[in-house]
């Protein structure tokens, strides 16, 4: 399969389709000449990982964001949908994610929801409204009183209300954004026998899920996008995990390894004793039981698909995130869990993988942004000390080459891969003994990309420990001395001297071995 | 829930200590603030607050008595597109600028407040509702022993209840204020849902006006000044989440209800004179918005 | 990115062709204008007494702004503002038989009280400002009633001193607002407190990840608030001689809030400008006597401030509304 402009060619018109959909966010290329076809009675997958341009690409379809170029096809015309509720009334239903309908308002409501059937008088015939939720819900096989309030029954049964809505509605296409991600297996059991269903039907229906098991249980066909194209389009019985996992990371599963993809050099010297030493973390539905080392000088990589729990790990290491157990100690100190002041002063930094939501401020000044987290730390009686301030920055912007017309400058104004170095040099400040690097190459461009991987091997060099988490396998193969890959909230592998090669890490990031063993 | 059975427990504790003509006194003073409280529920149950529906009321009440000597039809009629058309306007910019409903309804506030003193001669004037006009009948008249008023907000609560459950404007209202985002993408009307709640809100604000003009038979022009807050706790108090999505109208009801009973409670022991009202209410509203973010987070948990 | 590179290109225009410009300037042009309209058609305006009240009035609405913009600054609001200035007129009478001196000290402190009590409701418990203060507003005004709620005069010396004296022909309240003005912009543009401030106001969740004592920063904020909010009060009783807790402070916060915004603060925080707070509380002031000069009535003078505090605030929201 190559990369290809339009849809693939079929036999029959699709039922919904676009053609060469492109869509720009401030800059930001979200979706380049997206070709996209859904059949009737199709389950169709589309997969990629964070950024790849899926929620985008959904959002196209459902009228919430309108394309700047290219067309939508739906039922063989040409439509053009200004607004949510121009597709949901063409017959595009959407389930998201975590579904929340209105909590307050009974089952039955929630389905009907600004269509209720009326009564002479014009008021909702509540009577005829339970009758039918009640009999659409059983045909969905989930035992529930429609009467009930919504909020008080548990997530699998809401994303079956949600389902139930879409059904009564009979949309020809139902787009179901992670509908598993909070379902056990018997619900997850539950919703795929209705998906099948609805197909069967002639119902087109959309499946986003990072699941990738589930896509060979329930999907016809699977569609890849990777940085805002389209990389793959094919039966779901043609391709294997590793070779699924190759298209979302961009990495042709035959292609031979290669040197020098990255900036990255040889291997670092390191010492024994590790500085950070993290074991039995569990984060509520995220993680369990997650430990790792990391020794002074060494570079740990974090591997994982998009759910695997790479960022919650960093988090909860630095405090952010709310653990149930586990225990994180730096230089032989146990850091206080839920404490990022205390992390912080342990010796932790974590660059995030959300630049703009949990990184800059966008309109403080470069030289602010790098000095925030030592703020308390550079003050005097409630002062700033201007001057240590500015000699700090200034060398920071030397060293890292921040490209800015000044300190004064705003950060909103700076690319991001300058923005990313203004972020690293704000946790290189606090002189961290362990720094954590969620995703430090995303989103910049080539040129900043390789200067920020230059920066990570110098500062191991320099004796830093370093846990690096990346969905680029040159990155993680070149750059770190050993990784760590997560599935499901856990670590299940470690790759390390002879196994440290991209194949190994695509089959760990697959799945392992037992790939197809659930 | 509990709040609310609790709410009705101290309710029927409080009551019999009141004889029955204390008590349909104070239902009868209960129910020009019950009228504006069922606009103020639904506002904030859309996820938004009208802080103007004091003014809004002092307005009605002085454009009512205005029009009662021109006759019932302009007495009625009057005030409610007046004060109807404000909340609407109100709406408009709210939904369609988008702007924050605190900052419109205090300009709102100021807005009516200067229409009132426009048409009262900077305030000088105290229209009279003429004798024996049927417009005094209104709120002076009795059923059963029972005001009209009562009877009008029993009336008007039932609807409510009807609007909120048997309506899908009413569910809307919920979903807007539950969560706007997933309520725009399942295609409901939002935008107009919110516009119709500040009109509606200024309507029944001007209609509690207007009753309080045919109670008193004149067009009192320093009333409603911080009434909006007394509103506020009153439907805080009846279980409606401040930060909207939630809520019952007869919840309300209750609220306001509780305050009065307060009120006449700290009035009949005299000592205490009727700021402590305003104490005991903004008391428990942080009190309930305090522990209603508590129940939230331990919920999440 | 890009909309940054546009934004720049726009700022070479012609700059009222500009919506960033004027969210910034707009307010100096503004009262530039109005007091060029003043000189021109308000007989007796360029004296010294008329612009001497002018400042005098300004003052109270000033300090609350103040106090207010720092609070906006961290995304927050505070409507508690002008029940706080009642509460604090309202303690001046009871405690004046200790001297001037205490009486003010226990004010402006309650002012301190009530913030801080806002502060742990919005820092601590995390309830949104609005509603917060807002049941301070309710509790605060019926507090401050009950401890008078009629108007009293006070005839302390300490008191009529602070009110209607002055140094070199300066009022006293004058003198006060100034100073006032330079610690909070001090404050804002020097300390620790305020740099955190508006990393607060601008991304809580990267200040947070930084480390910073987001809690702290926060509760100090609306005892800041608070303390203003109380000064003001007091110098308002300072001035007129009398404390008149139903009536002093209302509609204060909407006021306040006004010349925060139209000063150019945005209400999603992140910034403060107090040179802005300053030229946008003149503004309405002088919007206030310019009617008052030109016997405009009352009526006409609210509801056309009601009309400017709604096309304010739609002119400096405008742009983030756009992009949201």
């Amino acid at each position: 399969m190559t990369p290809a402009a339009g849809p693939p060619a079929t036999g029959t018109s699709p039922l919904l389709a676009t053609e060469g959909v492109s869509k720009t966010f401030g800059g930001v290329r979200a979706l380049s000449g997206v070709g996209f076809a859904l059949q009737r009675g199709e389950i169709h997958a589309l997969v990629g990982e964070n950024g790849a341009g899926k929620s985008t690409l959904i959002k196209v379809l459902t009228g919430v964001h309108r394309p700047d170029e290219g067309t939508i096809r739906f039922a063989g015309e040409d439509v053009v949908f200004a607004r949510p509720s121009d597709a949901q009334r063409a017959g595009i239903s959407t389930i998201y994610q975590e579904v929340n309908l209105v909590p307050m308002l009974s089952v039955a409501r929630n389905v009907f929801l600004g269509r209720e059937p009326r009564n002479r008088v014009g008021l909702v015939d509540t009577a005829a409204m339970n009758r039918r939720a009640a009999e659409l819900v059983a045909a969905l096989g989930v035992d529930v009183d429609v009467k009930a309030e919504l909020g008080r029954l548990g997530l699998g049964v809401r994303q079956m209300v949600a389902l139930a809505r879409a059904v009564s509605v009979e949309s020809s296409v139902v787009i179901m954004d992670e509908p598993t991600s909070s379902l056990e297996a018997r619900e997850v059991a539950t919703l795929f026998d209705v998906t099948r269903k609805l197909a069967g039907r002639g119902t087109g229906v959309v499946f986003v899920s990072h699941r990738l098991d589930e896509l060979w249980e329930l999907c016809d066909t699977v569609t890849v996008l990777r940085d805002g194209r389209r990389v793959h389009t094919g039966p779901m019985s043609e391709v294997d995990r590793i070779g699924l996992v190759a298209h979302m990371l961009g990495r042709p599963a035959a292609k031979v390894e290669r040197d020098g993809a990255t900036e990255f050099g040889a291997t670092h010297r390191r010492s024994r004793e590790p500085v950070l030493s993290v074991s039995g973390i569990e984060v509520r539905n995220r993680l369990s039981d997650v430990g790792l080392t990391v020794a002074p000088g060494e570079v740990v990589g974090l591997g994982g698909l998009l759910g695997s729990g790479r960022s919650e790990t960093v988090k909860a290491v630095y405090g952010a995130l709310p653990v149930r157990a586990g225990s994180v100690e730096v230089g032989g100190t146990t850091v206080r869990a839920g404490s990022v002041r205390h992390a912080l002063r342990a010796g932790l930094a974590l660059l995030s993988e959300d630049r703009k939501a949990e990184g800059i401020v966008p309109d403080l000044s470069v030289r602010d942004n790098i000095a925030l987290a030592v703020l308390p730390r550079f003050s005097r009686a409630g002062l700033v000390t201007e001057h240590r301030i500015d000699a700090l920055v200034r060398t920071f912007i030397d060293r890292l080459r921040i490209k800015t017309a000044g300190p004064g400058q705003k950060v909103r104004e700076l690319s991001g891969g300058n923005q990313q170095k203004v972020l690293m040099a704000r946790w290189l400040c606090t002189e961290p003994k362990v720094f954590l690097l969620d995703e430090p190459t995303r989103g910049i461009d080539v040129g900043a990309k390789a200067e920020v991987q230059a920066l990570i091997d110098e500062l191991a060099g320099h004796g830093l420990a370093v846990v690096l988490i990346s969905s680029e396998l040159d990155e993680l193969v070149e750059g770190a001395d050993r990784i760590l890959v997560l599935r499901e909230g856990s670590v299940a592998d470690e790759l390390a001297g002879a196994r440290k090669t991209t194949a190994a890490l695509l089959t760990a990031l697959a799945g392992g071995e037992n790939a197809d063993v659930r | 829930m509990i709040l609310v059975a609790s709410v009705l427990a101290a309710t029927f504790a409080f009551e019999s200590f009141g004889t029955a003509g204390n008590l349909s006194a104070m239902a009868l003073q209960a129910s020009f603030l019950a009228v504006v409280a069922l606009g103020m529920t639904f506002v904030i149950m859309s996820g938004g607050i009208d802080l103007s529906v004091g003014s809004v009321f002092a307005l009605g009440g002085v454009l009512a008595a205005w029009g009662a000597g021109h006759g019932l039809l302009v007495a009625l009629l009057l005030p409610l597109s007046v004060c109807g058309a404000i909340g609407l306007l109100q709406g408009l910019v709210i939904a369609r600028a988008g702007l924050p409903p605190f900052i419109v309804t205090l300009a709102g506030l100021l807005f009516a407040r200067g229409l009132l003193l426009l048409i009262s001669d900077e305030g000088a004037t105290t229209y009279k509702v003429p004798q024996g006009s049927v417009f005094r009948e209104l709120a002076q008249g009795e059923l059963l022993g029972i005001g009209y008023p009562v009877w009008f907000v029993a009336l008007a609560f039932a609807a409510g209840g009807l609007v909120l459950h048997r309506t899908s404007y009413g569910s809307t209202v919920l979903a807007a204020g539950g969560q706007r985002d997933a309520a725009e993408l399942m295609g409901l009307p939002v935008t107009r849902v919110t516009v119709l709640t500040y009109a509606a809100s200024g309507l029944l604000a001007g209609l509690g006006g207007l009753l309080m003009a045919s109670y008193t038979s004149s067009g009192v022009t320093v009333l409603g000044v911080g009434m909006e807050l007394e509103v506020i706790s009153a439907v805080v108090l009846g279980g409606t989440l401040l930060t909207g999505g939630a809520g019952t109208v007869l919840g309300s009801l209750v609220g306001v209800l509780l305050l009065q009973v307060i009120k006449n409670v700290i009035n009949q022991i005299g000592t205490l004179n009727s700021n402590w009202q305003a104490l005991v209410s903004g008391t428990i509203l942080l009190v309930v918005v305090t522990v209603q973010r508590w129940l939230a987070l331990v919920q999440r948990r | 990115m890009s909309d940054n590179t546009t934004e720049t290109a726009e700022r070479h225009r012609f700059p009222l062709g500009d919506p960033d410009w004027i969210r910034r300037n707009g307010v100096y042009v503004a009262l530039v204008l109005l007091l060029a309209v003043n000189v021109a058609i308000t007989d007796n305006f360029v004296s010294a007494s008329t612009l001497r009240l002018q400042l005098i009035q300004v003052v109270p609405v000033l300090i609350v702004a103040l106090g207010m913009a720092l609070v906006i600054g961290t995304e927050g609001i505070d409507l508690s503002v002008g029940a706080v200035m009642a509460l604090a007129t309202a303690l001046i009478p009871l405690y004046i038989g200790y001297g001037t001196a205490v009486a003010v000290a226990i004010a402006v402190l309650a002012g301190g009280l009530s913030g801080a009590l806002a502060g742990v409701l919005v820092g601590r418990i995390g309830v949104q400002p609005i509603i917060a203060t807002l049941g301070i507003m309710v509790a605060g005004r019926g507090l401050a009633n009950l401890f008078g709620g009629e108007i009293k005069s006070i005839r302390e010396p300490g008191i009529v001193t602070l009110g209607s004296g002055g140094l070199w022909g300066i009022p006293y309240v004058v003198l006060i607002a100034a100073a006032v003005a330079t610690v909070v912009w001090f404050l804002v543009r020097r300390s620790t407190y305020g740099r955190q401030l508006v990393a607060i106001g601008g991304n809580k969740r990267a200040a947070e990840l930084a480390g910073l004592p987001v809690r702290r920063v926060l509760t100090t904020t609306y005892v800041l608030c608070g303390l203003l909010a109380a000064l003001a009060g007091v110098l308002l009783a300072a001035r007129s001689q009398a404390s008149d807790p139903t009536k002093v402070g209302l509609l204060v916060e909407l006021s306040a809030i006004t010349a925060v915004v139209i000063g150019g603060t945005p209400l999603s925080g992140g910034q403060v400008r107090i040179a802005g707070t300053i030229a946008g509380a003149l503004l309405m002031q002088l919007i206030t006597a310019t009617l008052i000069f030109h016997d405009i009535p009352d009526s006409t003078a609210q509801i056309a401030q009601a009309v400017i505090v709604v096309a304010a605030v739609y002119v400096q929201l405008g742009k983030r509304r756009a992009r949201s």
